[in-house]
């Protein structure tokens, strides 16, 4: 039932050429920087370099695969076409065209400010504007879902909204408020300053609004994995979903507390206040909740599966899985690298425990490990689940595709668990160069080495996925049938208001947003004296 | 389904919701900005508003200490975007009169045969920013400190402008060319020193700092010692200072001597 598959092709396109091109800069960059690259000569490449690869992976790639699969999860979960394709099409080209805008002064090196911005360093104009066309963008998409969950629910009154739809749906509204705290930054901040019209700022308060983007951002970035996790592993691999209630309290849990908990990004940061230091630290320890509860029932629901195959015993069902089906292997390699990551994760968010690994390739290591490793590899998954019905072709090769998903595990185990281990002995990250030829950091060399292999390694497997869906667009056609998505043990027939709907737990999320960031921002938007000169890229 | 049965009282999810998040947010504010501030050793609060203050971030002003005095003038030296744009001719042409008293030390052209730094082509806001740094006493020179005490801040302006007019040294090569020493290229990352070509030119130029290329391998070391004695401290934030204590005498050496050797026109211009 996938009506504009074109819509949803080209999304999923643009994404992974772009992915390719990040990612062939990331490891250029863990090479370069390791003690078998030479030391560049002109560091500044680096940074450009750098921030193409943050400004791709953690802005235009995730945002297209959310907005590409959001498309489909609307069409086929409600059975309905899209409503407003005109408008889908004119975010998709706003998104294509702010990242070549962005991309321009980057490669120029006159906008090498890293993907966070890093005020008062202040690049070229046309990069932030990109970056606030592909923003816009998205938020065309954010209310493209809304508008078809209405109409849909016109014609359905009072029916459960599909569970993918649902957490679809908050996935887009958690985007459109977090992404308001870096459009601030950009708008009122940044681009006055890029465009000459100040030349001052208050990097302190930008920090603020940025912590006010960056943390949510994570779990927009992986709302596409849970909602694969819930409604598409079950049904690949022959179960049901454990229970529909948790998942719903999962994604709302998601919508309350993601948001006021950023300023754990700023523990380091003298101008935050310590009481709201403490506060946002206390609910980040709540945003574990969602995740345990998803690893809970998700485990279950695969149990289901193993049981209707005959699996037995306490543990002896584990064997029954298709371990064969990639979607099971992804699950299982995506589940790992969630734990290792969440477990790196506890570390960050304790005020103490963070000061030691702060700025450190620790960090770097951890959101590689979880971003790059447990999300991205979801990503995958649903781009192969979804290729035989966007592409009316088969995916034959069921060996490669598990061969790709074998590297892409290995690879971030290898390339991530040194990288954390140097992270510990006090490297630190956004550096061009090492001199491990001192005494001091030589010992890392080794762990820096192993890094690079498991790049490289990941590097081969991103090839490998552009390559196994360029040739399923020229494989033997084949009706793949409609796109579903997994039923329920116990499929819901009637929903309470308030797990149908989200206006509660938008209205939650807002409030939570003003009364942890409300006093902060004023504060420091009120204090005078609070702004330092920028300093342009690039200019004499 | 209206929003009226879902934000109600009546609604069980609603009060539920509502409910616990409120607490957590009591709770961890009571924690936050109550208890907290009261269990830390060193904190001396008058009233809990005092601690909550505290906690919140208000910005503070300890009036029990006072700030330290400051023995030796810092350089006070403010540039805008605005402060030497577009000269005109005549600013130029008064530059060019007064810089006749300069000549005997920088050269008739900006260009000293004396060990004095050469000033032909140099970026105006250096040039700007030393005089004015001579006339307060931020730096100070035995020569040069009397010739800039009198100057006025138009004819500082009008200097600055007027070396910065006029063309740079020619190629010329007392010594070969030397090649990049890692110090200028590459900096010590494990000692904390950026690549003096961050800021010189090289790799990248930063505002106030001079171009080197070209100039006399005796007064770039000797203006290195003097950061690093602290002897010489108008480097706003101790930019150099801090580098030049890190630096060994070896790599003051190859610094030195790689700018001396280097032709000045490598030096990129300002637009
Ligand atoms: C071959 C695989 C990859 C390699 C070798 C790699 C390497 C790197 C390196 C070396 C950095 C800079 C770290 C620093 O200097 O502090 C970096 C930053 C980053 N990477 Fe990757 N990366 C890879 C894949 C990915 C993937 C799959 C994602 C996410 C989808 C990703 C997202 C990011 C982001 C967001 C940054 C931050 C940029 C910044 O700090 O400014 N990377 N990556
Ligand atoms: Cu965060």
């Amino acid at each position: 039932m996938l009506a504009n598959r074109k819509l949803i092709l080209a999304h999923f396109w643009f994404a992974f050429a772009l992915f390719g091109v990040a990612l062939t800069l990331g490891a250029w960059q863990m090479f370069i920087r390791s003690p078998i690259g030479t030391w560049l000569s002109n560091p500044e490449l680096y940074y450009r370099s750098l921030t193409a690869h943050g400004t791709v992976m953690g802005y235009v790639f995730p945002t297209l695969v959310a907005m590409g699969f959001g498309y489909a999860i609307s069409e086929s979960a409600l059975e309905q076409r899209l409503v407003g394709v005109r408008w889908a099409w004119t975010g998709f080209w706003l998104i294509v065209v702010g990242s070549v805008m962005a991309v321009i002064p980057i490669a120029l090196g006159r906008a090498s400010v890293l993907y966070t911005f890093y005020p008062p360093l202040i690049g070229n104009v046309f990069y932030y504007l990109g970056v606030v066309l592909v923003v816009v963008g998205s938020w065309i998409w954010v209310a493209l879902m809304s508008i078809n969950l209405r109409v849909w629910r016109r014609a359905h009154p009072g029916a459960p909204v599909p569970l993918a739809m649902f957490a679809n749906v908050a996935g887009s509204y958690l985007w459109a408020w977090t992404a308001v705290g870096a459009a601030l930054e950009l708008l009122l901040q940044i681009i006055p300053v890029a465009a000459g019209l100040k030349n001052t700022i208050d990097a302190g308060l930008a920090r603020i609004f940025f912590s006010w983007t960056l943390h949510a951002i994570v779990y927009f970035w992986l709302m596409p994995t849970y909602i694969a996790y819930y409604t598409i592993v079950p049904r690949a691999i022959g179960g049901r979903v454990y229970s529909d209630t948790m998942a719903r309290i999962s994604f709302i849990l998601f919508l309350v507390v993601a948001m006021p908990i950023g300023m754990h990004h700023t523990f380091a940061d003298p101008q935050v206040g310590a009481g709201f230091k403490f506060i946002h630290s206390a609910f980040t320890a709540l945003v574990a909740l969602p995740t345990l509860l998803t690893v809970f029932t998700i485990c279950a629901s695969v149990e289901i599966a193993a049981r209707l195959r005959g699996g037995r015993g306490l543990f002896g069902w584990i064997r029954a899985l298709p371990w064969d089906n990639p979607m099971m292997l992804a699950l299982a390699f995506s589940f790992v690298m969630l734990g290792f990551g969440g477990a790196g994760g506890l570390i960050n968010m304790s005020y103490q425990l963070d000061a030691s690994i702060h700025n450190t390739q620790w960090i770097t290591g951890h959101f590689h490990l979880i971003f790059g490793g447990a999300i991205v590899i979801i990503y995958f998954a649903i781009a192969y689940d979804l290729w035989p019905h966007l592409t009316g072709r088969e995916l034959i090769d069921m060996r490669l595709i598990r061969t790709q998903l074998w590297l892409w595990f290995i690879g971030m185990i290898v390339t991530t668990f040194p990288w954390h281990w140097v992270g510990i002995l006090g490297m630190p990250r956004r550096m061009a160069y090492f001199d491990f030829g001192d005494p001091a950091i030589a010992p890392q060399a080794l762990s820096v080495i192993l890094s690079v292999i498991g790049g490289f390694i990941l590097l081969t497997s991103g090839i490998l996925f552009l390559v196994i869906l360029a040739r399923g667009m020229r494989a033997p056609q084949a009706d793949a049938g409609a796109y579903r998505f997994a039923l329920a043990v116990h499929q819901p027939t009637i929903v309470p208001v308030a797990l149908n709907t989200h206006a509660l737990w938008v209205a939650l999320m807002i409030v939570l947003t003003i009364t942890n960031y409300g006093y902060p921002i004023l504060n420091l938007a009120t204090s005078a004296g609070t702004s330092v000169p920028a300093v342009y890229v690039g200019a004499q | 389904m209206s929003t009226r049965d879902l934000f109600t009282f009546r609604n069980r999810h609603f009060t539920i919701g509502v409910g616990i998040t409120a607490a957590i947010l009591i709770v961890t504010a009571v924690a936050g900005f109550v208890v907290l501030p009261f269990a830390q050793p060193w904190a001396r609060f008058t009233s809990i508003w005092d601690a909550i203050c505290s906690a919140a971030g208000v910005p503070q002003r300890t009036t029990s200490v006072a700030a330290q005095a400051q023995d030796k003038r810092l350089s006070e030296v403010v540039l805008t975007s605005r402060t030497l744009s577009r000269p005109s001719q005549e600013a130029i042409g008064r530059g060019a009169t007064l810089a006749q008293r300069c000549a005997i030390c920088h050269g008739p052209t900006g260009i000293s045969r004396a060990d004095s730094p050469n000033l032909a082509g140099q970026y105006a806001a250096v040039i700007y920013k030393e005089l004015h740094d001579f006339r307060s006493g931020a730096r100070s020179n035995a020569v040069m400190s009397p010739f800039a005490v009198n100057l006025t801040d138009d004819e500082i302006a009008d200097l600055s402008n007027y070396y910065a007019y006029l063309p740079r040294p020619p190629a010329y090569h007392p010594t070969p060319l030397l090649p990049k020493p890692n110090i200028v290229i590459y900096g010590a990352p494990l000692r904390g020193i950026a690549p003096c070509g961050a800021c010189h030119g090289s790799l990248d130029n930063k505002t106030g700092s001079p171009w080197l290329e070209g100039q006399s391998e005796a007064y770039m070391k000797a203006q290195l010692q003097a950061f690093a004695s602290d002897e010489r401290r108008n480097d706003i934030s101790q930019q150099m200072r801090n580098i030049a204590r890190a630096l060994t005498p070896q790599e003051i050496e190859a610094a030195a001597a790689y700018y001396a050797s280097q032709p000045p026109d490598v030096v990129k211009a300002v637009d």
